[in-house]
Formats: structure tokens, sequence, C-alpha cells
């Protein structure tokens, strides 16, 4: 078994290969040992094995599906049918959707199987995983600290080999900050790559969906299953699906990297920046060339960030009341008071914060203080980049300033846990796709990650540097 | 209005903070009301540093792409879900129909 | 003088019309009236998490069809904003509308005004949006019911200005647009079934004054004459505060149609704060000038020119065109049948007369009568040409919506044509006189009634095929001389 742990897709389906067994004995065993290894971590909010199993021999799928057999964690907040599905929260408890993601759809067309109920921040509301109603999930590197969030659940299970790759969601970092966490491959593709239909929503216009792998050349080949444009998702974009693991070159030679200077500043750990400095220094050693380039707004996506996801969130979270589905407080004698006390007991603490904060920018008399402002400076956000992007095929920066943290250090001050998506959240204002790959470790031996970016729909470059770092490391 | 809810340190009142819970169907307690005052003041607080860029010239971005437009449908019908599974989830119902405590 | 000459009555009209579309607005559930609860409803538009809107492209073509026909301007760029409120039959707890950038703004409407002059009414702007579905409170005061059928429907959110001075201006302003919505097959425009709904703002102040008077919404009016009826009471009610020295409250008051009264609504807790913003999850809309002259050129004729046309073409009486062209549907099947037979008028009093009668009796619109348009040309024109009398023909009409048969084989059949035959409408005159000795008496006594009495009884003896003016005649040339 031990080549599971680390070897991905590949890894998966040559043992798979190799048992001769029926789908439902193999994936009884996957799903065993998953538990046996989850003990700690609790990267899982729950393993059900029975209907695991049962899905893996229903599927109607062939043994020549591309990801046949292969089991991937799913985030708590994807959709699948008949599935819990809690976004980590007390309000949707019980929450079973009578319909499936597009992405879910794509996967088990595929053949995969499907590792539901990865933990996460509540709603994806975080940076370290801890404020799941379910507790905390653990970095596979060091109990003692966080995975990053808010897909920490599905980094952790594919960081500790459990799963062979796992779908998260990114809304500001949230897939990219936990990888560079973790020491895996964390995607966010161009917004509109990949359906939205079925992910819950927290912040519309920034929320992506993409695979957390434990290589390049996995993510090329997930983004590829679960990319593309569907008719139910009106911001999904009808751009064809390139091949991209054709893009998996090990030549950069002469491709321009943009090394933006507002990305190397104060607060910024020594290890992390000496690490991120050996690797511009690898690239540029592989032929790769190196250009200094200015985002100038960069300092400014965290509070453009801190109106626009809450403002959105506290709108598409008013849905859960406790009249359709989910939790309903049985403390309420009027409709309001159900409302109410429904909200109040279902919602976690940061939820109601984010809530509060976006509930706030948008109320009457400060839209166009907040909301707009906001929509204003994205602009210029995205500006900056389109500028970058006529000189250079993409910037390399780190992906978190700092590694892991310890568990509970920052739960009660919010700024600075949300500081620790500066990295990553200029992409999602931007909507251009951005990766993270791990480079290296700091002194403690936690993983350090690396981010590219690139324009939009430049999935392929993104593949092709990343592949080429990873394979020249 | 705007002299009672923030100052330019992006600092809120308590009155606010309950006000904003209304709108959002939450409720807390005199505590949670400080706390919550606090924590958002420091976050509008650093919010505020928005201020310094212009963008007197700027459009809104509330669409990534500017190629995303004129999305729609066909007017065909699609199959519903049956009752059941449509009130699968309700947390109350009677009949075919989801049920709430009585609107006033 | 009545003291209510002094004021004057500000009222503006927000009126909802469902859209005619097969589907709803955001998903492929059908948008039929009638089906039992929650069975029109999927993930989409029971805002279950994680679904996504995408946008009906009849929804937003019928939106146009009717901004255009109202004389708006089409906004290039449009969009969708969220409007944040909770109630239970909403259920994502924000509507999808639109705010700043509604589809259509600055059109206007024709009204005749009682003294036959004609007034314009503004239209402010329309916009789209979804309906929400519909709540029962009758299951012994503690719960409501929530179905959700209704949630998703397209509705278009038609704004007046506020030009409507009395409650039968509203009455009318609402009859014109419910015609040209008709005209277009935009809506069924029903007021029972609430596929078009009215809310009005009714303020009132002293004449001359420019400043408005604090302005009062008024909902829950089911028919036009409640919205007249409504009005009414509110503009008395607010000119007797005032009268009497009173201040008038802003709030929503709801009509009771059975009481003839408006309530006060139990005032909001909370003043609206809707928070809107544009709807993340729909891009926007560039309506180009291809599409919008594409619609505009699909447009039919609508009521004004129609009725112009017909005092052109037909030289009809101004009324009788009002009640022909009031649904597009009888104007077109009346032109019809002048194509077959080119009498305007007799046509005219056939249609507004004895058609009419059989929709109303039945209960169906001019296509449930299942009449074609030749028949009853072939009908009025044996009327007119003395073929059938006026009577027969009548019956003739009645078989021939009741069966479906052609009006010339139901005359054949039944030996229906009139007599004219000189010589057999003498045989029955002869009978008629030898059996009513006193009313030939009374005529030749010069009693002009007895006339009409014996021609009745040779119309009657003739089971009504007689030539009633042959009768007549020779009725007369026997007794009279």
């Amino acid at each position: 078994m031990d080549t599971l742990t680390s070897s991905g897709i590949k890894g998966f389906r040559e043992w798979i290969k190799k048992a001769n067994k029926s789908i439902g004995d193999f994936t009884g065993i996957f799903v065993d040992r998953a538990k046996d290894m989850d003990r700690e971590i609790k990267g899982f909010i729950e393993i059900d094995k029975k209907s695991i199993v049962s899905r893996a021999e229903q599927n109607k799928c062939q043994t020549d599906g591309r990801l046949w057999g292969i089991p991937i964690g799913i985030k708590d907040n994807i959709c699948i049918e008949g599935e819990l599905t809690t976004c980590a929260s007390r309000i949707l408890q019980g929450f079973r959707p009578p319909y499936n993601a597009t992405v879910i759809e794509k996967l088990t067309s595929n053949g995969a199987v499907l590792f539901a109920r990865a933990n996460m921040d509540e709603f994806a509301f975080g940076s370290s995983c801890e404020t799941s109603c379910y507790g905390p999930t653990k970095n596979p590197h060091d109990l003692s600290r966080i995975p990053g969030g808010s897909s920490g659940g599905s980094v952790a299970i594919v960081a500790s080999g459990q799963v062979a790759a796992a779908l998260g969601s990114d809304t500001g970092g949230s897939i990219r900050q936990p990888a560079s966490m973790c020491g895996v491959v964390g995607l966010k593709p161009t917004y509109g790559r990949v359906s939205r239909y079925g992910l819950i929503a927290f912040a519309s216009s920034l929320d992506q969906i993409g695979p957390i792998t434990r290589n390049v050349t996995d993510s090329a080949e997930m983004l590829e299953i679960i990319a593309g444009y569907d008719e139910k998702d009106s911001t999904s974009v009808n751009i064809e699906v390139p091949k991209y693991v054709n893009a998996l070159k090990k030549d950069i030679n002469g491709m321009t990297i943009g090394v933006p200077k507002e990305y190397f500043i104060d607060g910024i750990e020594k290890d992390v920046l000496e690490n991120i400095q050996a690797a511009i220094k690898t690239l540029k050693s592989m032929g790769a060339k190196i250009v200094d380039v200015s985002l100038p707004h960069t300092k400014y996506a965290v509070s453009c960030y801190y109106i626009i996801a809450p403002a959105e969130a506290s709108s598409n979270l008013a849905r859960y009341d406790g009249v359709h589905y989910g939790y309903r407080s049985k403390n309420a004698a009027d409709l309001v008071e159900m409302y109410t006390a429904s909200r109040t007991e279902g919602f976690g603490q940061e939820s109601k914060r984010r809530i509060l904060l976006g509930t706030y920018s948008l109320s009457s008399g400060y839209y166009d203080a907040y909301y707009l402002k906001a929509q204003k400076v994205r602009t210029k956000i995205s500006d900056d980049f389109k500028k970058v992007f006529s000189v250079c095929d993409c910037v390399v920066t780190p992906t978190s300033p700092t590694t892991a943290f310890k568990i509970g250090e920052r739960m009660d001050d919010p700024l600075q846990m949300y500081l620790s998506d500066i990295f990553t959240i200029s992409a999602n204002m931007a909507g251009i796709p951005a990766i993270s790959v791990p480079c290296g470790k700091d002194k403690k031996g936690l993983p350090v990650g690396i981010q590219f970016m690139a324009k939009p729909f430049a999935e392929e470059t993104l593949f092709n540097v990343a592949y080429a770092f990873e394979q020249g490391v | 209005m705007k002299s009672e809810r923030s100052n330019d340190n992006g600092a809120i009142t308590e009155d606010v903070v309950r006000y904003v819970a209304k709108l959002s169907r939450l409720s807390f307690s005199d505590e949670d009301v400080a706390k919550y005052k606090k924590q958002i003041g420091e976050i509008l607080g650093y919010i505020t540093q928005l201020n310094e860029v212009d963008t007197a010239d700027t459009q809104p971005t509330s669409h990534v792409l500017p190629s995303m437009k004129n999305v729609f449908r066909e007017d065909l019908v699609k199959t519903s879900l049956s009752p059941d599974k449509a009130l699968s989830n309700a947390p109350d119902k009677q009949g075919d129909f989801f049920r709430v405590p009585r609107v006033i | 003088m009545s003291y209510r000459d002094k004021y004057e009555t500000v009222i503006g009209l927000e009126v909802h019309v469902q859209l005619n579309t097969k589907t709803k607005v955001f998903c492929g559930c059908s948008n039929l009236f009638g089906a039992g609860p929650n069975t029109q409803v999927c993930p989409v538009c029971l805002g279950m998490p994680g679904v996504l809107p995408v946008l009906n492209k009849q929804a937003l073509a019928l939106s146009i069809k009717i901004a255009l026909a109202l004389g708006c301007d089409i906004q290039k760029n449009m969009k969708f904003d969220r409007k944040n409120y909770y109630y239970p039959d909403l259920p994502k707890n924000y509507q999808i509308s639109q705010y700043d950038m509604p589809l259509a703004f600055k059109g206007c409407i024709d009204i005749e005004l009682e003294d036959g002059s004609a007034k314009r009414i503004g239209v402010t702007r329309a916009h789209m949006e979804e309906d929400a579905g519909k709540l029962m409170h009758d299951t012994g005061g503690v719960y409501s019911l929530v179905d959700l059928n209704r949630t998703g429907t397209p509705l278009l959110e038609i704004v007046s200005e506020p030009d409507i001075r009395t409650p039968q201006e509203a009455h009318s302003y609402l009859t014109v647009l419910k015609q040209i919505i008709k005209y277009l097959g935009a809506s069924d425009c029903n007021m029972e079934e609430g596929s078009l709904r009215c809310d009005a703002n009714i303020s009132v102040r002293l004449r001359g004054e420019k400043k408005l008077g604090t302005k009062v919404e008024i909902k829950n009016m089911n028919s036009f004459k409640a919205v007249k009826d409504a009005l009414t009471h509110e503009e008395d009610r607010q000119m007797d505060l005032l009268e009497d020295g009173e201040k008038i409250m802003m709030e929503t008051r709801l009509w009771d149609d059975k009481k003839g009264v408006t309530a006060s609504m139990r005032a909001k807790e909370e003043s609206h704060d809707y928070r809107y913003f544009p709807e993340p999850d729909l891009v926007p809309f560039e309506i180009s000038h291809d599409l919008m002259e594409d619609i505009r050129l699909s447009l039919p004729e609508l009521p004004d020119k129609k009725f112009e046309r017909f005092m052109n073409v037909y030289k009809l009486d101004k009324k009788d065109i009002e009640v022909i062209i009031l649904e597009r549907e009888v104007a077109d099947f009346y032109e019809d049948v002048v194509k077959g037979f080119n009498d305007a008028q007799n046509v005219a009093n056939w249609v507004k007369g004895e058609v009419m009668m059989h929709m109303n009796e039945r209960g169906v619109d001019i296509a449930g009568l299942k009449l074609a348009p030749a028949d009853l040309a072939s009908l009025v024109k044996m009327a007119k040409e003395g073929a059938l009398s006026y009577l027969v023909a009548k019956e003739v009409l009645r078989e021939c919506i009741d069966t479906g048969k052609k009006p010339e084989s139901i005359v054949a059949e039944k030996g229906l044509r009139q007599v004219s035959d000189q010589g057999e409408i003498e045989k029955i005159v002869d009978q008629v006189i030898a059996a009513n000795p006193k009313s030939v008496e009374d005529l030749k006594a010069g009693k002009e009634n007895a006339i009409s009495f014996l021609v009745g009884q040779v119309m009657k003896m003739s089971k009504g095929k007689a030539n009633p003016r042959m009768a007549n005649e020779i009725l007369r040339s026997k007794l009279v001389g």
C-alpha cells in the first residue's frame, strides 16, 4: 500500500490493476485504509463506507474510464445527489441535495469513486479549517498545526495519501493556501473554466472549483475532466477544453516569468522568502527569462475581497432560514423568531461575522462607499494583471507569507487570519488561473508553496511552468 | 445617518451592529454585539485604505470576464422534481406543502 | 360645490404581468397555472444551495415586445440585481430583479377620458423579475403553508408616472394596458388567476399645489373594478382626513373587497433596506439594435392603429369598433368574415351581437366557439339576401356552433330556406285570417298594432320560414285593400 501514499492517480491506478479485485472490494479496502489514516488528521467529516462502496458498484462507467476506481475526495460544499452535503455547518444539518454538481457528473462518468465530505471551514469562511462545526482538520506534516483553509480537509486527505486527488473550491485562496501548507499541488482555474453548478456558493463572482493533487500531472488530468461549458451555469465560458496533459513539458526555455515586487514584502517568513528566491534562480537556470514587474494595487486586494466576498456571501447565505431544508430551531413561536433562532443557532461565529460585514457594506447608504468602491478597485487589480501579462507569460510569487501556523493561534484575530490570504486573493479578484506547487520546506520541516499566475484561460502555461519546476527540483 | 453608523476610521456603533443583525435575521447578546463591533470596526478600519485609490474614471467589475454576456436558455420544459423529492429536506411539511410558523 | 373639488388626486400604478412563457424565467419548470402544490419545482426555483439561474430567452423577448408596444426606450445594456428580503415564499430570500438598469423606461399609454378627449399616461420604467411562491394561512392559525409552483414565473413590472388623476383614469389605464399586452400574446392578464396584479400609490393635494401629498400604497386589489373602488374609497378617506385637519400617514393599506374599505397593514417592523447589488450569477445583457428591430417588426397591429384602420376601411361606428377590437382575435375574426361577405356593418352587428352572446353564454373566447369565419359570412349573406329570416339565421348559427355543421347543410337538412313564394304565403295568410277574427277587425278599424301580431302568427305557422316582408304585404292587401 505504501506507494499509494505518494504517487497520486498513477499509483492508485497501478495498484488497482495489480490487485485484480472487483471495484466494490478494492473500494472497501481504500475506505478502510482512509479511515485508519484519518483517525487523527480528521480530513473527513465522516467516511460512509456503505455509501461509497455502493456508489462505486453502481457506476456504469466502463473500466477504461479515465478515473475508473480512483478515489477522489470531495469538499463538503460540492453537491452529490442523496449524500449529506453541509458546508461543515450546522445550518445545513441533514441536507441531502436532490441533484449532482456538474463536476460530480463529470467525475462519475469518468469512473471516479467519490469520497464525500472532506472537512472545510464553515461555508469556506476561513484560512485554517478551524471554523468547521465538526472541529478542525490537522496538518499531516505536524498535527499541532492547521492544514490551511478553507479546503483543509481536501488537502489533508491528499497530502496523507488517503485519496488520489480531491476537489476543493477557491474563493480567495482556499485551494492554493492549504495546498501550499500541506505540500501538494492546488489549482484555481480561470473564473468560468469549471462549472459552479452544485458548488454551494460563498461569493459567486469569485468561486471556482479546482483540483488538489499530489503532482502537476494529476492536476492537468483532473482539470481536463472537470472543465468545460455548462448550460446550467451562465458564468461558465464556452471555450473548448484543451488537452492539458499535452502542456506538461519540462522545457521553459524562453518563457518570460514576472516577479512582482509587491509580493516580496515585510511579513513574509524568512524561510519562505529564501525558498522562493532559490526557486526563481532554478527557473532562471532552466532558461526562463526572469523580469521584475509591478502589480501596484496588490495591497488593496484584501480590502476589496473583504467587502465583495462577504457582501455576496450575506446574500447567498440568506436562504438558510429553516424553511425548505437544513436546520430549524425549535425555540420559536413565530416566523421571524424561527428565522432568527435557526440562523443564530445554525451559523458559527465566523459565518456570522461575515454575514454582518457583508450586510453592512450593502446596506442603505453604504453601497457606494464600500461595494461599488471595491468593485472599482477590483477593476484596477485586473488592469494591473492585463498590463503585466502583456510583457510576461506568467508571474511567480509565494503562495502564502507563512508556513502552517498552530491550531488556535489566529482564531481571535480575524484581521490577521484574513491577511494570510494576501497573495492568493488577487487571482480571484482578476479571475485569472493560479497554481500552488510545493517548493521545499522551512527549517521546521513545514512545506512551502510557490504560486504561478497567468492570464485568463492560460492554464496550459501554468501546467508547463509548474511541471518543469516540479521535475527540475 | 452616516455619522451615526461609522466614522472615518470605519468604527461602527453597537446600534449599527444590532441593525445589521436584524437585517440578517441574527440575534446577539450584548457581549457578542460588543465583540463584533470591535472586530468589524477593525476590519472596516483596514478597509478604509481603499479611499487612497483614485477610481473617478474606473468602471466597476461585477463580472470579471468581459466576454461574459447574453447567456440564455431556450424556453423548453424540463422535468420538475416530484413533490416527495422537493420536500425531502423540509424541516416541516403538511401534505405537499412546506410548513412554517404562521406568517402574521 | 363640494369640498372635494378643492383637492386633486394623484395616482401611480405598479402593474406586475406574468409572461406567457412555457417555462419559468430562470429554470425549465413548467409555468402552467393550477397544478398541484410543489409539483412544478426544481432545485433552481426551490433556491437550493449551489444552484444557478439561466435566463429564459423567450421571457426577455416577450418583455421587449411589451416595452416596445408601450413606446419605451430599451436599455442597451441591461443587468439583473438581487433584492434582499426575508419571506417564506421567496426561497432564496432574495428576488432576482432589476434595479438601476431596467429593461425599459420612458413609455406611455393613451387613455380616453369621459369627455371623449385623450390623455397620455407616462410609463416610468418596466423591469423583469421573478415571481414569488404562494402562502396559505388557513390552517387553524398556527401554521402557514408554502407552495413554490409560482416561484420563478417571469414577471414584467410596469410602473406608471403619477399622471393618473381619477380612479376612472386608473381603470382606463389598466384596460388599455391589458388590451395591448393581450394583443401581443405576452400574458393572459387574468387578475383572478394573478397573471396581472396591480398595486397603487395614491395621494391627494390641494389643487394648484406643486408638491405631492403623502402617498399611501394600496395592495390586494383583485379586479379592475376593485382598483377603481379602492382608489375611490381611498381618495375619499384622504380628503376627509385633510378636511378635518389631520395628516396622512405614509403606509401600505390593504383593500377589503367585501367590506369596501382599505385598512392599514400592520406597520412594518423595519424600513426597507433591500441591499440591491448586481446579480453575480447572471451575466449582463446587451440588447442589440438588430434584435430590437426584429422584435419591433414582429409586433402585431396595436389597438390604436387598428381603431384608425377600422374607422377608415369599414366606416363603422366608434362604439362598434371598440367592442369588436377589444380582443385581437375577435377583430381578426371580424375581418375574416368581412372577407367572405363584404358588408361591414351587417357583419359587425352579427359579431358584436350574436357571436359575442354565444361567447359569453359558453364562457369561451372566439377560438373556443370553433366558428369558421366563412360559415358566419355565408349565414349573414343568406340573411341579408332574404334566403333566411333573421330569426331562423340566429337558430342556424346556434346549431352551427353546437354541432360544427356548415350553415348551408343545416338549412338544407331542415328545409329552413325562407318561403318567398306568393302562393304558399297566401295559403298561410288565409289560415291566419280565419283563425284571428278579432285582430282582423282591429286592423280594419285602423289599429296598426294588429298587423305585427298577424305577421307574427304567419311566422309562427310557417315555423319562421315565411318571408315576413311578404307576409306583411299580403295581409295588408287582403285586409286593408
